[in-house]
């Protein structure tokens, strides 16, 4: 038995914001009180006093390399980092060796994150064999050994009978296809936005019309077939404007971006600063802006990290030589914390973008809710911790992050996973990893 | 001033003084090459490493020339990229070449910001001989000093450069060499090259040769890559040359004391004609001889024993 | 940083008699002008060489060819020094094979500065022989150099400067002992 107390539950699946006390017994929420905590409580106490209490975390596109690139991040590190980042949950993509296209490998991670894993993990399998682009994987055995939805993430699925294929056949059991949206004829050869950053530094440009190209194309697809789509990482304002005519059109689209989209612009990749280089790249302050205006009005639904550990060799080198991606699972809540300055963004809208959204577009029951009969994932954020992102406070194996130094506002303090302690920053209570 | 610089990676944040010491240490420098001995003994004991990714005979003879000048020992490395990719990555390579402990290191590479990269890691000087499309430092440096010896000013002087814009690294150090001594300067090439955001450099300009020639002091010459073409930039090299190369009807729309530059080798007959680039109009070997100079004194003011950034 | 005047030691008119002197010296030793080339070394002995061939020119009636040579980049100091040092020009428009060239330079110290000037010079061609004339001798040489005309002989401390100045009209030319910090030489 597990009692958190007094801390403020924002839970917005139940309309609560509130001072309230919640009991944790056998894994599950067995019970909601409002107002004073109970006296005489049998059991564990967690004192969240001045503290938030929120469903717990979900960070639905995360890169664990495992199996197949264990020194960049493994199963086990990959959620500690999660954990710590204050996220019981992760959906991990496809794009491992092998790629997860078979359900062996969807059992093996299921198998290892339960043994070993800080955190729930819910794999993402790969939409073509291979992520080849050309046959499509075994949804419904991926799906009954465990998988959440599907992607082909780090490329797009190419060839548009290929991906209407999949939607239309996904459609038939309500799967979730979840794509990386980029059009690979006109970002050839690019390796930072297209414009006056990248021009000034003789880098070859991806222009903006790259992803809003493929977007466009993966809406009318989801039109045509009337499956689900969810577009991954949105990083450009037109990307934005096309979700928004999308769920005005009452179209089945969800959409996500990461931190960095706005908290970042290629102005970052001064110097050749090669942890400022991803796909989709960091964009203009122009797409940075519109972001943040799709994230205060609804059209971005969740907040994903898009996780991407990287080891040092291949972020040292040459800016165009250098692989895509950075960390991000420990600083995305903190990131996503400033959205509340200036108050376009309320506390219950950073519940829904980074827990609630995310559990009911991946169909996760028990998730992204404190209400009674919910799963035991809690998430107990100090919203007035202030602090500074150092290298020697990464959990994850990698540490290729532009975010060092960054004076941070928020953190979360404590993780409960399935009743589980996970993550404990606070004094007298001990993560249980 | 004083020469304070321990790397010469690109233009860009050079200051007028400093582009100016440059131009008058070259000059005494082009004093030794009009004697009979052509050699000075500044740099011996010092080792200078060309250190070439791209092939280039051009550009690392004339640093080889002019370390020999100054009496350096010259080395050369040369290697393609694959085999780079195959074996060493550019860390190793410069960790290992470091170790040897040479004097400066010249070096070419195909990935822009690879100098910058290179100079983080070597405890010697490096001169960029090009990375890219980003700089080409020694370039814009003796096009400034070829122009001045022909024109004895830059200040409002109107210079074209026309051709592949968009993957020219001279452009890139010329915007800052010919840009900031206050040259009228235009970039010409079709669309597919010349990029509207480089408006934003303070250039004007133009996808019309001919409004970029006339009445032009200095037409520049890009040498355009015969494979742009598969790429789909332009339809054909005929096409190209027809609409961007110069020819004398073109450059008749120039001053009638305009000079011809090209950074080379010459694409003869497609940007530049045969009979241009052998008229009296070309300072293309001007550029050559100041390209020398202007490698020597940098070679020189970069051999000090003492840099701030030590 | 300047320090305190100690002494004059030549005024205008002095460091013209001394340059008379020499002159005659170097005519009467090649015996004639005939052969002779001047060459200054920057930046001192440039104006002192060309108030030589002015005085050539009206004692003998003879215009000598007179070039100036930087000898920067023949130091052997470089790359010790600090900084990269300033370079000057070089110009010397004529052959030197087979003549007779008189080096001129404001002050003699170590003789570091007259061997890296034959260094130049043997770049240049093949005189005939090489002469030096100084206007000031300050001792405390560190190579086997002597001069062939010496305007004046200063005995000096290694902390002291000769300051020579021969820049603007010869009227204000002039040579002063000063305490300076140790080490500065000419």
């Amino acid at each position: 038995m597990l009692l958190i107390k007094q801390g403020r539950v924002i839970d917005p699946e139940s309309g609560r914001d509130e001072t309230g006390n919640i009991v944790i017994s056998a894994g599950k929420i067995t019970d909601y009180l409002p107002g004073k905590a109970p006296k005489n409580f049998e059991g564990t106490v967690i004192d969240a006093a001045g503290h938030w209490v929120l469903p717990g975390l979900i960070d639905m596109h995360v890169h664990l390399r495992d199996p197949g690139f264990e020194w960049k991040e493994d199963i086990r590190s990959g959620t500690v980092a999660a954990a710590a980042g204050g996220f019981s949950s992760v959906a991990c993509m496809a794009n491992t060796s092998p790629v997860n296209d078979h359900a062996e490998v969807t059992r093996y991670i299921r198998e290892k994150a339960a043994s070993q894993g800080a955190a729930n993990v819910f794999p993402v399998a790969a939409v073509t064999r291979g992520m080849e682009g050309k046959e499509m994987t075994d949804f419904a055995e991926l799906f009954e050994a465990g998988a959440v939805a599907f992607s082909d993430d780090g490329k797009p699925v190419r060839n548009a009978l290929m991906l209407r294929r999949a939607l239309e056949y996904a459609r038939a059991f309500d799967f979730l296809i979840m794509e990386h949206a980029e059009d690979h004829d006109l970002s050839e050869g690019g390796a930072a936005n297209e414009g006056w950053a990248a021009l000034r530094l003789g880098i070859p440009g991806i222009p903006s019309a790259s992803e809003e190209v493929a977007i466009a194309r993966d809406i009318l697809l989801a039109r045509l077939t009337g499956g689900r789509i969810h577009i991954q990482h949105i990083s450009t304002k037109m990307g934005v404007d096309l979700l928004r005519m999308a769920k005005k059109a009452g179209l089945r689209v969800t959409g996500e971006t990461a931190p960095h989209y706005f908290t970042l612009t290629d102005a970052a990749i001064e110097g050749y600063n090669t942890n400022a280089k991803m796909s989709p790249p960091l964009r203009g302050e122009e797409d940075r802006m519109a972001i943040l205006e799709g994230i205060v009005d609804g059209t971005i639904d969740a907040i994903a990290s898009d996780h991407a550990p990287h080891d040092d060799l291949t972020k040292r080198c040459e800016f165009t030589a250098a692989s895509n991606g950075i960390i991000g699972l420990e600083t995305a809540l903190p990131l996503s914390m400033s959205l509340l300055a200036g108050g376009k963004v309320t506390p219950a809208r950073l519940v829904e973008l980074l827990s609630v959204s995310p559990a009911r577009i991946l169909g996760l029951k028990g998730k992204g809710s404190l209400r009674k009969g919910s799963d035991g994932d809690v998430t107990i954020v100090n919203p007035e911790d202030e602090w500074e992102f150092q290298e020697s406070d990464v959990r994850s194996k990698s540490r290729n992050s532009p975010f060092f130094g960054w004076k941070m506002k928020g953190r979360a303090v404590a993780v409960l996973c399935g009743g589980r302690v996970t993550h404990s920053l606070l004094r007298d209570v001990a993560a249980d990893v | 001033m004083e020469w304070r610089r321990r790397h010469v990676l690109g233009l860009a944040d050079f200051s007028t003084e400093e582009i100016e010491f440059v131009i008058d240490t070259a000059r005494s420098m082009e004093d030794v090459l009009t004697r009979d001995i052509k050699k000075v003994p500044a740099l011996r004991g010092k080792t200078v490493v060309n250190l070439f990714f791209e092939p280039s005979t051009r550009t690392r003879t004339s640093f080889e020339i002019a370390g020999k000048r100054l009496s350096a020992d010259m080395v050369n490395f040369s290697s393609t990229v694959s085999s780079v990719s195959k074996g060493e990555s550019l860390l190793d390579t410069a960790r290992n070449i470091d170790a040897m402990k040479p004097g400066i290191i010249v070096m070419r590479h195909p990935a822009s910001g690879a100098a910058h990269f290179l100079s983080r890691y070597v405890s010697c000087s490096v001169i960029n001989a090009g990375d890219g499309s980003n700089e080409h430092p020694t370039q814009g440096l003796l096009d400034l000093y070829a122009i001045l010896k022909v024109k004895n000013k830059i200040k409002g002087i109107k210079i074209a450069i026309i051709g592949d814009i968009l993957h020219s690294r001279v452009v890139r150090s010329n915007l800052h060499s010919l840009g900031r001594m206050g040259a009228d300067l235009w970039l010409c090439g079709p669309a597919t090259l010349l990029p509207r955001e480089m408006a934003r450099s303070g250039a004007k300009l133009t996808n019309d040769i001919r409004e970029a020639v006339r009445d032009a002091d200095v037409v520049m010459m890009l040498r355009i890559q015969l494979e742009r073409q598969h790429t789909a930039y332009f339809p054909s090299l005929r096409e190209y040359s027809r609409k961007y190369g110069l020819n004398s009807e073109v450059f008749s729309l120039a001053r009638k004391d305009a000079v011809i530059m090209h950074p080379g080798p010459i694409n003869r007959g497609v940007e530049l004609s045969d009979e241009l680039a052998d008229s009296a109009h070309s300072i293309i070997l001007n550029q050559v001889e100041s390209g020398v100079a202007i490698r020597m004194a940098l070679l020189y003011l970069l051999a000090g024993g003492h840099h701030a950034a030590h | 940083m300047k320090k305190s005047v100690k002494k004059l030691i030549l005024d205008a008119k002095g460091v013209d008699r001394v340059l008379s002197r020499l002159t005659h010296e170097i005519i009467e030793k090649n015996k004639g002008a005939e052969e002779i080339a001047l060459v200054g070394i920057c930046s001192g002995g440039v104006p002192l060489s060309r108030a030589i061939q002015g005085k050539i020119r009206s004692i003998e009636g003879l215009d000598v060819p007179a070039g100036y040579v930087d000898i920067t980049l023949y130091r052997d100091d470089l790359s010790r020094a600090g900084y990269q040092p300033r370079l000057k020009r070089t110009e010397v428009p004529f052959s030197i094979d087979e003549k007779r060239v008189v080096l001129v330079d404001d002050v003699l110290f170590t003789g570091r500065t007259i061997r890296a000037a034959m260094d130049a010079l043997i770049d240049f061609g093949r005189p005939k022989n090489i002469q030096l004339a100084v206007l000031i001798d300050r001792g405390h040489r560190e190579l086997p150099i002597r001069a062939d005309y010496v305007g004046r002989n200063v005995p000096t401390a290694r902390n002291e400067t000769v300051e020579v100045i021969v820049e603007g009209e010869p009227e204000e030319w002039k040579v002063m002992l000063r305490e300076s910090a140790p080490g500065k030489g000419e």
